[in-house]
């Protein structure tokens, strides 16, 4: 009762704290320096339609990365937690059949769900949605793959390469950047062509597929960490 | 507008804040953890919005050099763009912890786990 | 009509995260804070935001769900908070 008290209290004082905040910010009508320069520079800069995506993969790059590096850390921290007590009680696991219209539905779905997955990365640049919002629609296709069949086993090794490659593959652009553009995950390494068409922003969507592949395959490997701890003995 | 959005994401914070004081079961105090930062990340994107403007991507209806004048803050979007795959990260990281928890000595009261004589 | 809109998605995201925390069941608590995840993303739909609205939709709603129920099912009994 005296915990509920204090939690109360604490959140009474955390309410005032905003509320003050809330007060005494300065009411602006447009964007702050920052922002105004993403949005006048960038389309002409990047020459990426969407903005956020120029921001999220050529401005503030470097964050990007280190969000991936991130992902990969949590997924080998929950390979390594779960990878030790499935070894034995592998071959005991009873995992239920799923009803035949799941598994045929899935048959088909779970392609098509892939391609969308990759369509929404490969058009980061003029649509929304990008390497991060492809890379989980990828691993919503691996979920239902496991509905449909529990002992889904494709696609293990695919994912090891593609964890690795990915990493590689867009650390090896970023230091391109130095040498052939301005600096670090600079995109103007390729052609940057006219803003909106599909072969456009240089290596933006290069970059953003390296992350969508990166996204779904740690997304996926966590998902197959925690599918396969072992039951509750 | 802005108002109602940041009310709410606020109001959700308290909510997670409170289930992360109040409970028990360490299921729930994740659960109240991931509400955190969802209502966290309503206040951010609700800063970034400015009236009558538009999403900040250029097409038709948003050329480029109207860009800064009519669309809303990008920087807050790209913020919680990636936030959010982080909070993911992080709220399976707590659940695999909590599991072995489980596993090791099953229960997950945090009030029974805090004798570490015997396991 | 947008600020009314607005107002009962952020009503129902509430009710929503109040049931997460607070019903006895651990089950429908997950599901409750899959349901406010989803609300969240129409609200940044309607805040302009349809990069974060995909990335909530798929990620919070979805993934995060499911992952929380990979470990419910792990977990049996002893589920009264």
């Amino acid at each position: 009762m005296l915990k509920k008290l204090f939690a109360l209290i604490l959140i009474g004082g955390l309410g005032l704290i905003f509320f003050q905040l809330y007060n005494q910010r300065s009411r602006r009508e447009g964007l702050t320096k920052t922002a105004s320069y993403y949005t006048e520079k960038g389309p002409a800069e990047t020459r990426s339609a969407n903005i956020v995506t120029s921001v999220v993969v050529t401005y503030r790059g470097l964050d990007t990365l280190g969000e991936v590096t991130i992902l990969f850390a949590a997924a080998s921290i929950i390979g390594f937690f779960l990878k030790r007590s499935e070894k034995g009680s592998k071959d005991k696991t009873i995992r239920n059949q799923s009803s035949e219209l799941l598994q045929t539905g899935s048959m088909l779905l779970v392609p098509l769900i892939f391609l969308l997955g990759i369509y929404v990365f490969v058009n980061g640049h003029l649509s929304p949605g990008g390497g991060f919002q492809g890379g989980a629609i990828i691993a919503s296709g691996t979920v239902l793959a496991f509905l449909a069949n529990p002992s889904f086993e494709g696609g293990r090794t695919l994912i090891h390469i593609l964890e690795s490659l990915s990493g590689m593959f867009y650390v090896g652009i970023g230091v391109a950047g130095i040498f052939l553009a301005a600096g670090f995950l600079d995109n103007r390494i390729f052609p940057t062509g006219n803003v909106g068409s599909f072969i456009s922003a240089g290596a933006i969507p290069v970059i953003y597929s390296i992350i969508g592949l990166k996204v779904g395959a740690e997304l996926s490997a966590i998902l197959y960490s925690l599918r396969d701890t072992k039951e509750q003995q | 507008m802005i108002h109602i959005a940041l009310a709410g994401g606020a109001l959700l914070i308290f909510i997670g804040i409170w289930g992360m004081l109040t409970k028990k079961n360490i299921i729930r105090i994740i659960i109240g953890f991931s509400l955190f930062d969802t209502g966290l990340h309503v206040v951010l994107v609700g800063l970034g919005y400015l009236k009558n403007r538009t999403a900040p991507i250029v097409d038709a209806d948003l050329p480029a050099k109207a860009a800064s004048s009519q669309s809303v803050d990008p920087v807050p979007q790209a913020i919680v763009l990636t936030a959010i795959v982080i909070g993911l990260a992080v709220t399976s990281v707590l659940l695999v912890f909590a599991l072995k928890l489980y596993q090791s000595k099953n229960t997950l009261d945090i009030n029974k786990l805090r004798d570490n004589t015997n396991d | 009509m947008l600020p009314v809109l607005l107002t009962i998605l952020v009503i129902i995201m509430l009710l929503g995260g109040l049931l997460a925390v607070e019903h006895k069941s651990l089950l429908i608590g997950v599901i409750s804070a899959g349901l406010v995840s989803l609300t969240a993303s129409i609200i940044y739909v309607i805040l302009a935001a349809p990069d974060v609205a995909m990335t909530e939709a798929a990620i919070g709603s979805g993934l995060s769900t499911v992952m929380f129920l990979y470990v419910l099912r792990r977990i049996k009994g002893d589920s009264n908070a």
